[in-house]
């Protein structure tokens, strides 16, 4: 953002005089790419778990529409578009129409800090990790102002269970990172990866030392329970609430819940791999050999390579195991991994000062 | 040029308007069509029988307290980690107080069954 902004002005001197619109101008193209980038992604992604899904089941999935199918997003997101936005009688008006765009920014805003390469960063926020746990959590606030407006039994119980379970997740979460922030000595995300450059991967946090191994485990879990993916999906449990928080929404405002809760897929995946995998650092150490620009791309590719990989392990998980009960989810989070992460935590500590 | 807060706003509002935009659309594109019954909350098409508007489990709310003196301290944690290795021993001694309290009130916790989910 930075460099292009130092090159505009450079190449451009006539915008030299006009600095701040510039910036403002600039950054409102590149926040509308990023944001188009991820709709697509979000929709991609819903196309690739019904492949995955179906591969699991031993189907096709869809293959009828354009390029073996993966026009069929496309397809989905044109129909809901086509759809009409029914708002029940009784529910709170204002909340129902407000809650979608609450869990519309939560998984948007995070996009703001994600480094997909060294230079490709929309802003580079000194407090990025923190603002990352800070604002992946907003998505709560929309789901519990829907269940609650609903006015429907099913979705205030998908609503708060979906608040309970997210809430207590943080809190492993938010100990499991503490250990990559106290190696990288930043909350920067770009600091944070550069933290973990060095040949062929040896060097990625993971690798750092064994109680960062363990915290990489702790911070999954409890991402896939903050983004109630199954097994953890409870808030949604169709078999049991219907379609939970989102019973009542048709049309785009469920379209936003969609969007938000599979954009959310790539995120906890690309924050994996930021945090813990290396993020944007070159595959194999080729940046020492290969010069200019293919550097930049390698590193690129690098990132979504580790990032695929990623949410296909999402993926598969999700049609792998089963849906936990209550007791066990939150047995899991406050006697399991919150104990863990904070000898996680201790040991990490020891480890530096040994 | 640092960007920081202006650019977390700018970046919100141009969610705010591509959330707006897509119904906007689907207001545009989408059918009308009133109904009494779909304006009715969903209950497997039959009538209904039950309103939300009631009591639930109370352990919700225990659950809410314990997590916001956790996340608070928490977040404690984050300049710390950040000054680490500038602290030195006196960071580590004072970190190991404070995180001492916190697992003893989680111990607490645990003893007296608020972690129990019956």
């Amino acid at each position: 953002m930075l460099q292009l902004f130092n090159w505009l002005i450079k190449t451009f001197p006539s915008l030299a005089s006009h600095q701040e619109l510039t910036a403002f101008v600039l950054f409102i193209i590149l926040g509308l790419l990023v944001l188009t980038f991820a709709a697509v992604v979000a929709g991609s992604l819903t196309y690739f778990e019904r492949k995955v899904a179906a591969r699991i089941q031993s189907r096709m999935g869809p293959i009828e529409i354009g390029l073996g199918g993966y026009i069929q997003w496309v397809a989905d997101a044109i129909k809901l578009l086509l759809k009409e936005d029914i708002i029940p009688e009784n529910v709170d008006k204002i909340l129902f129409r407000l809650a979608p765009y609450f869990a519309f920014l939560g998984a948007g805003l995070t996009y703001l800090v994600l480094p997909f390469s060294e230079k490709l960063i929309l802003a580079d926020l000194n407090v990025g990790v923190l603002y990352f746990l800070a604002v992946s959590s907003i998505t709560v606030i929309g789901i519990l102002m829907a269940g609650w407006a609903s006015y429907n039994k099913w979705s205030l119980i998908g609503g708060i269970r979906s608040a309970a379970q997210i809430v207590s997740y943080e809190i492993p979460s938010a100990l499991a990172v503490l250990p990559v922030v106290l190696y990288a000595g930043s909350l920067s995300t770009q600091d944070v990866v550069r933290a973990q450059a060095g040949w062929a991967g040896f060097h990625w946090m993971i690798f750092q030392n064994p109680f960062i191994f363990i915290s990489f485990f702790v911070f999954f879990i409890s991402m896939l329970a903050e983004n109630n993916r199954i097994p953890f999906d409870l808030p949604e449990a169709e078999s049991e609430l219907v379609a939970g928080y989102n019973t009542e929404y048709s049309g785009m405002r469920f379209a936003m819940f969609f969007l938000a809760e599979y954009s959310n897929v790539f995120i906890l995946s690309a924050f994996a791999v930021t945090l813990f995998l290396g993020g944007w650092q070159p595959l194999f150490g080729l940046s020492l050999k290969i010069p200019g620009t293919a550097v930049d791309l390698w590193k690129l590719f690098s990132f979504f390579f580790k990032t695929s990989i990623m949410v296909f392990l999402v993926l598969t998980i999700r049609w792998t195991l089963p849906r936990v009960r209550i007791d066990q989810l939150m047995g899991l989070c406050w006697k399991y991994l919150v104990p863990i992460a904070f000898f996680d935590l201790f040991g990490v500590m020891f480890w530096m000062v040994l | 040029m640092t960007w920081n807060a202006g650019a977390i706003l700018i970046y919100m509002l141009l969610i705010i308007a591509m959330g707006l935009g897509l119904l906007f659309g689907n207001l545009l594109l989408g059918p009308r069509s009133n109904n009494p019954h779909k304006a009715d909350e969903f209950e497997c098409g039959s009538e209904l029988k039950d309103r939300s508007r009631k009591r639930f489990n109370v352990k919700y709310y225990l659950v809410a307290l314990i997590f916001i003196i956790f996340d608070l301290e928490v977040v404690y944690l984050y300049p710390w980690a950040v000054l680490f290795r500038k602290l030195g021993f006196f960071g580590i001694m004072e970190m190991l107080v404070f995180l001492g309290i916190l697992v003893i009130g989680l111990a607490y916790v645990w003893k007296k069954g608020a972690l129990d989910w019956r």
